[in-house]
């Protein structure tokens, strides 16, 4: 069943097309990873999601409800933090949290919220004037999750914490989604993106290229190999990436298609040691990110 | 539809809860101001016969223009001289806390992403706005009430507790009205400062036809809504239905707002963003370059606003003349029959000079805080960590307020000798041009000051408060009898009243002085202090 569900949702600025087309489908309880390289739309996508931007054409919807006319219905029951957090000067963090909990209509869980201002060591009685980018991302986090929602929305929330916080933050998260929540997290962190996503959208220009979870994703695309071998290694031509002769053996990337030539090649030059790696979502990534290069 | 103001009662609560001493600051000292004055008023002119003299000296085109028309002056009496003295620029102030706070609870909140969070809660589309609309009504029933009640309870004879009334609430209805075309404002202007700058805009645009009208087109000021409020003709004749006209288009001009907000992207202006140039010119490379540049646009509407100023202050100098040869009682009564109507208006033309060089210091104290505001906003450090200095920056805005201060200036002083020399025969352009000339080392002070505090890194308030303070001594010292002390702790007193006084160099060289001293302060201090941001 899919809490969020959008449909070739398109949005211009002007004379600029920010969106083209976007489809994205984000199941209950799972959580959903949202990567692209800068200016691609993860924003634009995300603010039309909560009924700030009013979309160009086409429609999405959350909990089935229509995200422009039902929104202030939908938002009772999501939470959205967003990267660059900026909060009233001369008030308190304790203050704001509670003022942002209290206007999504629920009373503020006060044992909840004290468990999250220590699980975040933040200080609530500070001016937020005085925080540091950190600490109103952290403001802002708590003020998310202190509230019992049940769609999450995170624009690269954890672009201020340090590890250590963003391993607490996973757990939150982790959490969420075993109560049953979801969560659409857009980040520019792979390797977060990757621990905890169930799945993954792609998005570029505008368009989303690729839809999976991490092992279709994986089909997609290349696996690394480093081989050494009694003879001289001839390969075909095709399929073979960033190639690398080292001392003792070879080093490259091989698509997917020619995998079966390639292990045959390999094997009549007489391996004596091979590994494989499994391509991370960063050579996934990288991958997409080359091409688009090329048509700039 | 009831979503879209969904929860516009708990954004309200959190407005106020944010607005507690912005309240206070404002709404309390209008309110003390006012009950204050008529205090000072009444102790002044006890008798019929000061009244009277009082009324005579105020009886002119160059007052009224500043002022509003002067009603029941047959008896002057002190509701009459509150009404006529004070009540233009109260609703002045009232308009501008409007502008400053309404802008802030919507553009402002917008440009720095706030609003995306408050809107990603359950909260109607325009609950933000409605809710500033409902402060602002809220503040204005405080302030109408305050001001109505305190000066009812003076019991003063000529203060009916009907004129009372009425006299509050026509400031708050000018207050309110202008909350409104603020919130239009913000729906237009893509930034706060161009929302502030649009509405001030309307503002001055607003209080300078009126002025035209009151004198002498017949009809203009009713293009005014500051026109509309004093036809209410307070203390006097009381009439209500100004008012309610200035209400029904407040209601207007907020139903307007919400639509054209209900119509746009948040953060987006109705006016599309262009693209612009690819590479940074020469110019625009250099600090000093940089610096004028972004301030480029303000300086040419501030240069054309103070030619347009003094041009109509100008062209009203020609009716001094005319009122002054028609009314014999006027002469007997300021005891000046050797004085020629010449001389009268030499006498305006420095008063004036004064008045409007006051207003030229304002966009010249906006220039040199707008380091400040660079700081605030964590754009300095970049600029800082490069080979620039931070007093060069100090520096390079120092001698920005001092061009910007010769063009202010001097584009009023045009304005102003170009059209007194056409209506007032006679009358050389030169005399109105270095008459206004002279207060530029008054305005250097000003400018100093404001370097000071951006040197100190707080206290910003304090050019404000000073230049405020001057305005006060030469708008109302005369007509409450400010010991001399008081006046001369304004700068612009020690300037040479040109045509009326003899030219005092030394006056002269010792403001300048004092403002090059102030300035090597500000660049030490600022040297010395850490950077916010
Ligand atoms: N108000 C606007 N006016 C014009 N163009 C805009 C506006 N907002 C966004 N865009 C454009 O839309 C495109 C998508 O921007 P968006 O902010 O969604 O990118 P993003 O994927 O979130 O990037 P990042 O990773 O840097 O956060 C960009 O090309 C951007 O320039
Ligand atoms: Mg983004």
């Amino acid at each position: 069943m899919s809490v969020l569900q959008t449909n070739g949702l398109t949005k211009r600025f002007g004379q600029v097309e920010a969106l083209s087309g976007v489809d994205l489908e984000v199941d209950k309880g799972e959580i959903f990873g949202f990567i692209g390289p800068n200016g691609a739309g993860k924003s634009t996508t995300i603010r039309i999601l909560l009924g700030i931007l009013k979309a160009t054409a086409g429609e999405a919807t959350i909990f089935g409800q229509d995200v422009w006319h039902d929104a202030v219905k939908i938002h009772k029951r999501i939470a959205y933090v967003p990267g660059d957090v900026n909060l009233w000067p001369n008030l308190t963090g304790g203050q704001v949290i509670d003022y942002l909990v209290h206007l999504r209509g629920q009373k503020v869980n006060q044992e909840r919220k004290q468990h999250l201002i220590e699980r975040f060591q933040l200080d609530p009685t500070k001016k937020c004037r005085t925080y540091s980018k950190g600490n109103r991302q952290k403001v802002a986090l708590v003020a998310a999750f202190a509230a019992d929602c049940d769609l999450y929305i995170l624009d690269e929330p954890t672009s201020g914490l340090d590890p250590l916080m963003e391993r607490k933050f996973q757990e939150l998260i982790l959490e969420a989604k075993a109560e049953g929540k979801s969560v659409l997290l857009s980040s520019h962190i792979l390797s977060e993106v990757e621990k905890l996503c169930d799945r993954i959208a792609i998005i570029r220009d505008g368009e989303v290229i690729e839809t999976g979870t991490m092992s279709d994703l994986r089909h997609l695309t290349r696996t690394h190999l480093y081989v050494e071998t009694e003879k001289t290694l001839v390969l075909p031509d095709q399929g073979i990436h960033e190639w690398k002769e080292t001392d003792w053996g070879y080093q490259f990337q091989v698509d997917r298609e020619v995998l079966d030539d390639v292990m045959q090649a390999i094997a009549q030059a007489g391996v004596t040691k091979i590994e494989s790696a499994p391509p991370t979502l960063e050579d996934l990534f990288m991958r997409h990110y080359d091409v688009g290069e090329g048509d700039v | 539809m009831r979503a879209w103001f969904s929860r516009t009662g708990s954004i309200l609560l959190w407005q106020l809860k944010q607005d507690r001493l912005r309240l206070v600051i404002w709404l309390v000292p209008i309110i003390a101001v006012t009950v204050l004055t008529a205090i000072l008023f009444e102790g002044l002119y006890p008798d019929e016969g000061d009244r009277q003299r009082l009324a005579q000296s105020v009886l002119n085109p160059a007052i009224t223009m500043l002022l509003g028309p002067a009603y029941g002056v047959e008896q002057y009496d002190i509701g009459a001289i509150m009404a006529h003295q004070m009540y233009l620029f109260t609703a002045l102030a009232t308009a501008i806390f409007s502008i400053l706070t309404v802008s802030k609870h919507t553009r402002e909140e917008e440009s720095l992403g706030r609003m995306e969070i408050i809107r990603s809660l359950p909260t109607g589309r325009l609950a933000p706005l409605a809710a500033i609309m409902i402060h602002h009504t809220l503040s204005f029933v405080v302030l109408a009430s305050g001001v109505g009640a305190g000066l009812y309870l003076l019991s003063v004879a000529s203060i009916s507790f009907e004129g009372a009334l009425l006299y509050g609430v026509g400031i708050s209805a000018v207050g309110l009205f202008f909350a409104a075309v603020t919130a239009v404002c913000a729906q237009l202007a893509e930034s706060s400062r161009g929302t502030i700058s649009l509405a001030f805009f309307v503002l001055i645009f607003s209080y300078a036809i009126r002025g035209l009208g009151d004198v002498s087109y017949d009809g203009l000021s009713w293009w005014s809504p500051l026109g509309w409020m004093l036809e209410t003709r307070v203390m006097v004749d009381n009439h209500w239905w100004p008012v309610t006209l200035l209400l029904v288009m407040a209601l207007l001009l907020t139903g307007l707002a919400l639509y054209l907000n209900a119509k746009r992207d948040l953060g987006a202006g109705l006016l599309p963003a262009r693209q612009g140039p690819r590479n940074a010119s020469k110019w625009l490379q250099t600090q000093v370059g940089f610096t004028v540049t972004m301030q480029r646009v303000s300086i040419i509407a501030w240069a054309v606003g103070m030619l347009i100023f003094g041009a109509t202050y100008g062209s009203v100098l020609g009716e001094t003349g005319t009122y002054v040869a028609e009314i014999e009682i006027m002469k007997e009564m300021l005891n000046i029959d050797q004085l020629t109507g010449r001389a009268l208006i030499e006498e305006f033309v420095s008063m004036l000079a004064v008045i409007i060089t006051i207003f030229a210091t304002v966009p010249v104290i906006l220039s040199m805080y707008r380091l400040a505001k660079e700081e605030k906003l964590n754009r300095l450090e970049s600029v800082v960590a490069t080979a620039t200095s931070k007093q060069s920056l100090l520096g390079i805005h120092l001698v920005i307020g001092l061009l910007y201060s010769l063009i202010v200036v001097s584009a009023a002083g045009i304005g102003m000798g170009l059209m007194g020399q056409r209506s007032v025969d006679g009358l050389q352009f030169m005399t109105v041009f270095e008459t206004m000339m002279a207060y530029l080392p008054a305005i250097w002070v000003m400018l100093s000051l404001a370097a000071l505090c951006v040197g100190i890194g707080r206290w910003l308030w304090i050019t404000w408060a000073y230049l405020g303070y001057s305005f006060v001594v030469v708008y109302l010292g005369g007509a409450l009898e400010f010991p001399e002390w008081m006046n001369k702790l304004s700068p612009f007193e020690w300037v040479p009243s040109l045509p009326v006084e003899d030219f005092k160099l030394i006056n002269v060289l010792i403001l300048t002085g004092i403002a090059v001293l102030i300035s090597l302060l500000a660049l030490a201090s600022y040297r010395r202090r850490d950077l916010a941001g």
